[in-house]
């Protein structure tokens, strides 16, 4: 027996079909999608205006901060907020930030259980892991880094070492961005990986909060209670307090966390995490989905 | 060349056979894959798209091995799930264009394709519309027109009408037929339904515990009619039908709708109170396993 006729089914439009003759771009192509579409995601670009409202709350948060460093420095010539201190000044927002995007990156496709569309794709499991990853860590940088050029340009024209003064900036500038790379890195890592294992936005939105402020007062009693080599070493249990130890470590800073000798132990343990989330991400998505 | 070749294909679990040295090679065309629930039909899409690794045997896929050449299977294949696989708040248009990228169709490409798999499922009107805010019907062509957007050699739909009430679920089925003649794409059709799929394929694969039941042209199997089961109080000979009994109820091949006022005319003469006339519908597990409505077919032959 046939079908009814195509009439009787009125909602499908007799238009001819045509087949595809263009490109097919493959894999790479469809990674490098997956990660632009994903960071577009993070700031609700291309997203409901619903979808735009946290995270442009964040970026308002982190401006207003950079704007007023810069006016304060006009009004009084020196530095109020300097390029390293900066990232650690809007941990708050940038906390807020990761629990917002990483469930919005990770969880929703857990969720809605999309996993299937992509992986029937040429797109492979691990690429999809990475590039959500990669996506994660280029937002929380660009948190970073909008602001920081603001507070560049600001301190340029504030400046009055004329042509060095302005290269003696830069040169800061550099440092502050790079910091933020490393900070981006290491809480994107760990966001990323608890929101892959929270299927539910609010339960890995609390549950990326709760890594963050839970290991917070644990690092803040060890110290209390701890000698001088407890006091320098508790803070890798914080992700904070690590990326910290990091910066006086590479950028033999005396004002910041007191880490003794153990620096190097601070970089490792840091590579380290970033590694094993990463693993740990794949190994998940290993599964996932199937 | 055949479209899918699967030799002796045998996938275990730690507790349970999914494919038991399945062999079958399929041609071109519009094919129903039907098969009890839990028969390995699932099993045996994930396997064609590389998704899952066979335990033994070999198997093809538009002349390429998916477990080597994923890739390039998964590239020229459309894959429709069974289950709810749409992210409730993203639009139609840019959820569909997302995957079409996905697919590696140039951004202008992506989003010209997915508007034209939208409105070659009946979508096109509301493709600006959030998709949680969707009817199942509309969720289910959405998910084809997914499946649909990258212009795929094979389409492999996994119980398509999942869901659907019986308009929704003949305007799916016209939708594949007209997939699989006049846009010349292969379609499988998973289904437990042969009814169903019996209607538009052009071929059918039975599997039950994942073993081949029987594989052929639709037009070369027997030609399926429905049975009429009859219960009344007493005897019902006088219908001048082919009657069988099966316990309480009377088996009566339905030849055209003259039967039934054959039937409603004896039972009305013999003065019989009828307690049940109904319809039995085709289903997998009766026409390839249980041999009580083919003997009246039979008979009435």
């Amino acid at each position: 027996m046939q079908p009814a006729e195509p009439a009787a089914a009125g909602v499908i439009h007799d238009i001819g079909y045509q087949r595809y003759t263009g490109p097919r771009l493959g894999r790479r192509y469809a990674v490098r999608s997956l990660y632009v579409h994903s960071v577009r995601t993070a700031f609700g670009l291309g997203r409901s205006a619903k979808a735009k409202v946290f995270p442009w709350i964040v970026v308002g948060l982190v401006f207003a901060v950079a704007i007023v460093a810069v006016v304060v420095r006009s009004q009084t010539g020196s530095p109020f907020i300097s390029y390293l201190q900066f990232s650690d000044t809007v941990g708050v927002p940038m906390l807020l930030f990761l629990a917002i995007v990483a469930p919005e990156l990770v969880s929703r496709d857990l969720r809605a259980h999309v996993l299937p569309l992509y992986f029937s794709r040429p797109i492979g499991r691990g690429d999809y892991a990475l590039a959500k990853l990669a996506a994660m860590v280029s937002a929380a940088w660009l948190l970073l880094a909008g602001p920081l050029l603001l507070i560049l340009l600001g301190g340029v024209f504030a400046q009055q070492g004329g042509w060095s003064g302005a290269w003696h900036e830069i040169t800061d500038f550099l440092g502050g961005i790079a910091y933020a790379a490393i900070a981006a890195l290491v809480y994107a890592s760990i966001a990323v990986l608890v929101a892959a294992l929270a299927s539910r936005r609010a339960l890995a939105a609390a549950a990326i909060v709760g890594v963050f402020l839970v290991t917070a007062p644990v690092v803040g009693v060890l110290t209390a209670i701890g000698g001088t080599t407890m006091r320098e070493l508790a803070p890798v249990l914080n992700p904070v307090t690590l990326v910290a130890g990091v910066k006086t470590t590479l950028y033999g800073r005396t004002d910041g966390l007191d880490v003794g000798n153990f620096g190097p132990m601070y970089i490792s343990i840091a590579v380290a995490l970033v590694v094993a989330c990463g693993t740990l991400l794949v190994a998940r998505y290993r599964k996932a989905g199937s | 060349m055949a479209l899918i070749e699967i030799a002796a294909l045998t996938k275990r679990y730690p507790r349970v056979t999914a494919l038991d040295a399945l062999t079958v090679d399929v041609e071109p065309g519009i094919i129903g894959l039907v098969g009890a629930n839990g028969a390995g039909k699932s099993t045996l899409i994930k396997i064609l798209l590389g998704l899952i690794d066979p335990t033994a045997g070999g198997v093809r896929v538009l002349g390429l091995d998916p477990t080597r050449e994923a890739d390039a299977v998964r590239g020229r294949v459309g894959y429709m799930p069974e289950h709810d696989c749409l992210p409730p708040d993203l639009v139609a248009a840019e959820f569909v264009t997302h995957m079409a990228r996905m697919s590696g169709l140039p951004r202008t490409s992506a989003r010209e394709r997915a508007s034209e798999a939208l409105r070659h499922v009946g979508l096109y009107e509301e493709r600006y519309r959030q998709i949680g805010g969707y009817s199942t019907g509309m969720k289910q062509r959405v998910k084809l027109a997914q499946a649909l957007v990258h212009d795929p050699d094979l389409l492999l739909l996994d119980e398509p009408t999942n869901g659907l009430d019986p308009a929704g679920r003949d305007a799916m089925l016209t939708l594949i037929y007209r997939i699989g003649t006049e846009f010349n794409i292969s379609v499988v059709v998973c289904s437990h339904l042969l009814g169903e799929v019996e209607r538009i394929c052009d071929s059918l694969v039975a599997i039950d515990g994942g073993k081949l039941l029987r594989a052929d042209r639709v037009s070369a199997m027997t030609v399926q009619r429905d049975v009429l089961a009859i219960e009344v109080d007493d005897r019902l000979d006088e219908l001048g039908l082919p009657v069988r009994r099966d316990g309480r109820l009377l088996l009566v091949p339905l030849e055209s709708d003259e039967t039934y006022d054959v039937i409603i005319s004896v039972v009305a003469a013999l003065d019989l109170p009828l307690h049940r006339l109904d319809q039995r519908r085709h289903r997998v597990a009766e026409l390839f396993t249980d041999q009580a409505d083919q003997e009246v077919l039979d008979a009435a032959r």
